[in-house]
């Protein structure tokens, strides 16, 4: 069982360097290895899920290397729970941008580097849950940026290079912090190992302790894009391809939520921080939602409600309880499958339309109803209408804030709820405006030209871009696999209301985990020690 | 264990320096400050791993005596992660470069189409508060008029009142002295001689009790005709006043009339 634990690290790994080597060539072949990779890496993780809640944390030793020297790689419920609901998602993803590629007639750059790009993302994605070190974190997020990096300024146009050199000074100057923190801790203790370090933290001075922790904090409130670090998210997420924004808004400041549930649970429990984090959580949700509300396209509407919402995952691990974990995984869960398939439907319209911008859309409910639905099933849901999942991780979340009782808490859940009613006020003036009302005529442009030495003649929107920067090809009949890997996602989040039972009892088992670190530390220096 | 304190004042000068640069608006200095950023990390990673040693190499050196090996590792995978990510950022620089012909950092289009939003609302707001401003600025001198016309109203009565009181006076006075003279027992004949010889005797007061009436008639035509020119000055300097805030109001509004437009051509809009 152990030796299944790097497969959803190599194998994406392996895949992007076969197609390297492959090249431009074989299209069928390389959307076939990108698909049956992903697929496999999705099994793996559902029987180390599995394996994970039945038999206890597992741990694999990178080269043989026992713990405290070897790279390991850990996988307890929190890891595997996440490598089941990214791969499921990364799975949509790919199926979607494939078919997009072909929609749009881009003939070989998707595959030979939209894909490798892809695959090494997946794969840092897949080593940041699993990594048992520091030291690994952070090639896992380097791994996983420089995917972000390639596949945000895909093509080169002026405004994905744009947001793409903002993003990348982003992402290097968190990288650099966090290496200063490794470099700290690694000072301090002697270690980079998360299990060792969380032994030897206790036995650190306070204000060591509370200088490592907010360093290693600032580094992950960065990738999570929590409040004081969140403005470079919305300006740079929606100007990259549809399928990588939507990766990009389900994944990775998931990543970064990740790193701090594993930071405060695991390296700094019952720490000073929680209080901080309460505010970054209020804040988050407020300034979040209320840019949203401001928005007239409808990509940066949903890039904002993805920052505000970060707030309540922040909110539960603040509260460091075990209810409060649990919500935030539950809620972690459902916001990966509910942002990336509103980002994906965003994809959708504007292949339908040629535009995302509110002031030009108009009538959606009559042109395309199934486009109508599966928007607004997510939107519904992220804004928590019962009984969808998105209602039942904000009900968890309130729940454990009220058991809390402290004023801040309930200040956390009253802020909560006007979240919640914001965002519901922002997806539903989204929904008039793009869908119920009745365009006035001349309100809707044409939506392209029809280009001549193409494959077939088709209508191209300008101002879109598309997976390589041209623009897209619109079309009234939207491709099979785009709709049906939509549908699959909105439908994974509505099932998360069925399964609520199961979930949420695994979501407590791992929360419970999670605090009791034991299990953790053991697994991981059992064989070392 | 004694740690030099050169390397980390090195460090501490990398970053500072990479952290000012990292703060510029070009992108080549960006690129140039998260080298020197990256370099003093690394080194600081080093500095942790604790004082130099003998090569980490099993059966070429005593294990007591190593340096650190697991810091030296760390350092080499940053270092070439740092090469890939900073190759990269070059590659965006020179795309940059050559898309727009410099290697500014631009600002956010959709930022900017919020913000001239903003400013187009802020803007009929100013408009609304000058014109606001204005009809105050004309209902104000209208109630200033206003009272001052009933001043001069009640004064004007007051004056009035007060010669007929002093005309009345002196018909009271000549009342008296005919009432006097009838008492003391004279016939109307003696009366109206004597009232020939008072007038005769009083032609000068009696000419003085007139020219009094008339001295106050004069200086009530006059003060009449001071409070006209003052209230003719007031309602030219009132009509000025106007005209100047008219003209004031216009002006600021075609500034910001101005300034907007400049905000929506992308070209002309700087720091502004």
């Amino acid at each position: 069982m152990e030796a299944l634990i790097p497969v959803p690290v190599v194998l994406p790994l392996l895949a992007a360097g076969i197609k390297l080597a492959i090249g431009g060539r074989l299209r069928g072949l390389q959307s076939l290895i990108s698909v049956v990779t992903l697929t496999t890496v999705l099994v793996v993780s559902s029987v180390l899920l599995v394996a994970a809640d039945t038999g206890g944390p597992l741990v694999a030793y990178a080269g043989g290397w026992a713990a405290p020297i070897g790279i390991a790689l850990v996988a307890d419920r929190l890891a595997t729970l996440m490598l089941v609901v990214s791969s499921a998602v990364t799975l949509c993803v790919m199926i979607y941008s494939i078919s997009q590629a072909y929609a749009d007639q881009e003939r070989t750059a998707p595959l030979s580097i939209f894909h490798p790009a892809y695959l090494i993302m997946v794969a840092g994605v897949s080593d940041a849950f699993l990594a048992g070190d520091l030291f690994n974190l952070f090639v896992a997020f380097e791994m996983l940026l420089s995917g972000s990096y390639v596949l945000l300024t895909f093509g080169g146009t002026e405004s994905r290079i744009r947001a793409g050199a903002t993003y990348v000074v982003i992402g290097l100057a968190s990288s650099m912090l966090f290496l200063v923190g490794i470099a700290v801790a690694y000072g301090a203790t002697g270690t980079v190992s998360t299990a060792q370090l969380a032994e030897r933290f206790s036995v650190l001075p306070e204000h060591v302790k509370l200088l490592l922790e907010l360093l290693l904090l600032l580094v992950f409130v960065v990738k999570a894009a929590i409040f004081p670090m969140s403005a470079w998210l919305p300006d740079s997420y929606p100007t990259a391809p549809a399928p990588a924004t939507a990766l990009f808004a389900g994944l990775l400041t998931k990543v970064g939520i990740y790193s701090i549930i594993r930071l405060e649970a695991l390296l700094f429990p019952g720490g000073p921080v929680s209080g901080l984090l309460m505010w970054a959580a209020l804040l988050t949700m407020l300034v979040g939602v209320f840019g949203a509300v401001a928005q007239t396209d409808i990509k940066r509407m949903i890039s904002f409600t993805l920052v505000s919402h970060i707030g309540y995952m922040v909110f539960g691990v603040a509260l460091s309880s075990v209810m409060g974990l649990a919500g935030a995984v539950f809620y972690v869960v459902h916001h990966i499958t509910v942002q990336t398939s509103l980002f994906l439907v965003t994809g959708l319209i504007e292949r339908r339309t040629g535009t995302t911008s509110l002031d030009r859309l108009g009538g959606l409910m009559r042109l395309a109803p199934l486009i109508a639905v599966l928007f607004f099933v997510p939107a519904m849901n992220l804004a928590g209408i019962p009984p969808m999942s998105g209602f039942l991780g904000k009900l968890a979340l309130i729940q454990a804030g009220v058991a809390d009782g402290s004023p801040m808490a309930i200040t956390l859940v009253a802020g909560s709820l006007v979240t919640s009613l914001l965002t519901l006020y922002a997806v539903a003036t989204t929904w008039n405006k793009a869908f119920w009302r009745t365009p006035p005529p001349g309100m809707i442009k044409k939506v392209g030209t029809v280009l001549e030495g193409e494959e077939t003649p088709v209508v191209r929107a300008t101002g879109t871009e598309g997976i390589t920067g041209r623009a897209i090809v619109t079309s009234s009949t939207i491709p099979v696999p785009m709709l049906g890997s939509t549908t699959a996602l909105v439908v994974l989040a509505l099932s998360f209301t069925v399964l609520a039972g199961p979930l949420s009892a695994l979501t407590e088992r791992t929360a419970g985990e999670l605090l009791a670190r034991e299990p953790y530390i053991s697994a991981v220096l059992g064989g070392g020690r | 264990m004694t740690i030099s304190l050169l390397p980390l004042l090195v460090s501490g000068t990398l970053v500072a320096a990479g952290v000012t640069l990292l703060l510029e608006r070009s992108l080549i200095r960006v690129l140039v400050g998260v080298i020197l950023l990256g370099n003093g990390v690394n080194l600081l990673i080093l500095t942790a791993g604790g004082p130099a040693g003998e090569p980490p190499l099993l059966g070429r050196s005593d294990p007591e005596r190593m340096a650190d090996p697991l810091p030296q590792a760390m350092v080499l995978t940053s270092i070439v992660i740092t090469l890939g990510v900073t190759a990269f950022l070059l590659a965006v620089v020179h795309r940059s470069w050559q898309l727009t012909g410099g290697d500014e950092v631009q600002d956010d289009t959709e930022d900017r189409r919020v913000r001239l939003r903003a400013r187009r609302g802020e803007l009929t707001q100013a408009v609304l508060a000058k014109q606001d401003a204005y009809r105050r600025l004309v209902r104000e001198q209208r109630e200033e008029l206003a009272r001052l016309e009933t001043a001069r109203r009640e004064r004007e009565h007051r004056e009035a009142q007060e010669l007929e009181r002093q005309i009345l006076d002196v018909n009271v006075d000549l009342g008296r002295w005919l009432q006097a003279h009838k008492d003391a027992g004279l016939s109307s004949e003696q009366i109206e001689e004597r009232l020939a010889e008072a007038r005769r005797a009083e032609e000068a007061s009696k000419e003085g009790r007139q020219g009094r009436v008339d001295k106050l008639r004069a200086e009530f035509a006059r003060r009449e005709r001071e409070q006209d020119e003052r209230e003719r000055e007031i309602r030219r300097r009132f009509r000025v006043r106007q005209r100047e805030a008219r003209k004031q109001m216009r002006a600021a509004i075609r500034a910001d009339r101005e300034r907007q437009a400049r905000a929506q051509d992308p070209d002309l809009e700087g720091d502004d």
